[in-house]
């Protein structure tokens, strides 16, 4: 590993990040959420910008894969994550249901594009 | 087991009154997206007529054990896999889970520092993430005040905001009597991180043992997941815009700076939304 060690500087290295770069958001929302509104449009463009990060590590994460995926072709992955976002959808903004139908509708249509490639 | 619910009725947002959602679009969108029963909110769970608090902690801890944990704990099945492919230790992987506790976070800072980035950069993309967990807190807070209890149990207890339990305490919280939600919301994030453990120490354990397809599904999950639960808790027209620019410019500035890809996705597709969402105000 190149950053982090396995001995006890590893651990700070990954402590500090925890505790400085991520749970200090949630103490700042304690202290914040005791009576003022956090509503102001500082907080509506930070949520839109890491909105907008995550949805993009979510399509890195489907279009340039490291590991198992990279075996499932491309248009397999987006059709799955385009049919398990329209399960979700529908069904109410289901979670499992969306995630269901995303995970079956991959093995599936990699069964069959495996079945018409022979 | 006795939750007192509907499985249904457990993926309910958050009722407008403790939304982040503007009251005029949240009457306006839940009031098409969702049924609500009315009496949902009103009533509580039989359980807690004269519950004591080690019993409503006991009752969130078994809420893990619903469909929600379930799908927490084949999602952190994923983190595991992937931690362990990109060549973490145990150690370092079970650490994130307990100390994040949000998986954006994790996915992205073992993905960050297997590509070699410094540990600044690292923090920094965890950081960007984690903004999002600011507002969820500030909005579940006014349920967890506790007259007579150390405030100490209120920074154990938003510890816990992440997206699966968070949903899960707006949603189960308000009917209960005042005293009780902290506890039962200490019993939810407490189970929760269990599934959590759970999922990634199962995930690290059989990653390369796994069938291919298998494990290429659990991959594939986890931003299913991810898509799902921000559409989920952020209804708001600014933040789905957001969601879908970063859909659409993430994969291009990737291949165009692929060490800052999720920076400028962020700053770039989340100002563009802001601003467009901001006119139509």
């Amino acid at each position: 590993m190149s950053v982090l060690d396995d001995g006890f500087g590893g651990y700070l290295v990954l402590a500090l990040i925890c505790a400085l770069a991520h749970e200090s958001w949630r103490w700042l929302g304690l202290v914040l959420g005791q009576g003022i509104d956090a509503d102001g449009a500082v907080f509506r463009w930070v949520r839109a910008v890491s909105s907008a990060l995550v949805a993009g590590l979510c399509m890195r994460l489907v279009l340039f894969p490291s590991g198992a995926l990279i075996a499932i072709a491309l248009e397999v992955r987006l059709l799955a994550l385009a049919v398990g976002l329209a399960a979700f959808f529908f069904v109410r903004q289901t979670l499992a249901v969306g995630i269901g139908a995303g995970a079956v509708a991959l093995l599936l249509l990699d069964f069959a594009t495996k079945l018409l490639m022979r | 087991m006795h939750i007192g619910r509907p499985t249904a009725v457990m993926f309910l947002p958050a009722s407008p009154r403790y939304d982040d959602r503007a009251p005029r679009e949240a009457q306006g969108e839940a009031g098409k997206r969702v049924q609500r029963t009315p009496s949902d909110k009103v009533v509580p769970p039989p359980w807690a007529h004269g519950a004591s608090s080690q019993q409503a902690f006991v009752r969130g801890l078994v809420v893990s054990g619903t469909v929600p944990g379930i799908v927490l704990f084949f999602t952190s099945f994923g983190y595991g896999t992937l931690a362990r492919e990109l060549g973490f230790g145990f150690g370092h992987t079970i650490f994130l889970t307990v100390f994040l506790y949000a998986l954006p976070a994790q996915v992205i800072l073992v993905d960050q520092i297997a590509r070699g980035a410094t540990v600044y950069a690292a923090g920094f993309a965890v950081m960007l993430t984690a903004v999002r967990l600011l507002p969820m807190t500030v909005n579940i807070v006014p349920l967890l005040q506790a007259e007579g209890r150390s405030r100490l149990w209120q920074v154990l207890a938003v510890h816990f905001v992440a997206i699966t339990s968070w949903v899960e305490g707006l949603s189960r919280l308000p009917p209960l009597p005042a005293p009780l939600r902290l506890p039962h919301y200490c019993g939810i994030g407490i189970g929760m991180v269990a599934a959590t453990m759970a999922g990634t120490t199962a995930g690290f354990v059989v990653a390369g043992a796994l069938p291919p397809l298998l494990a290429a599904m659990l991959l594939f999950m986890t931003p299913l997941y991810f898509l799902c639960s921000m559409l989920m808790t952020s209804s708001r027209p600014t933040d789905r815009l957001a969601i879908l620019l970063g859909c659409l410019l993430g994969p291009p500035l990737y291949l165009l700076a692929p060490d800052f890809d999720l920076m400028l996705t962020g700053l770039i597709a989340g100002s563009i939304a802001f601003a467009i969402g901001e006119r139509k105000r």
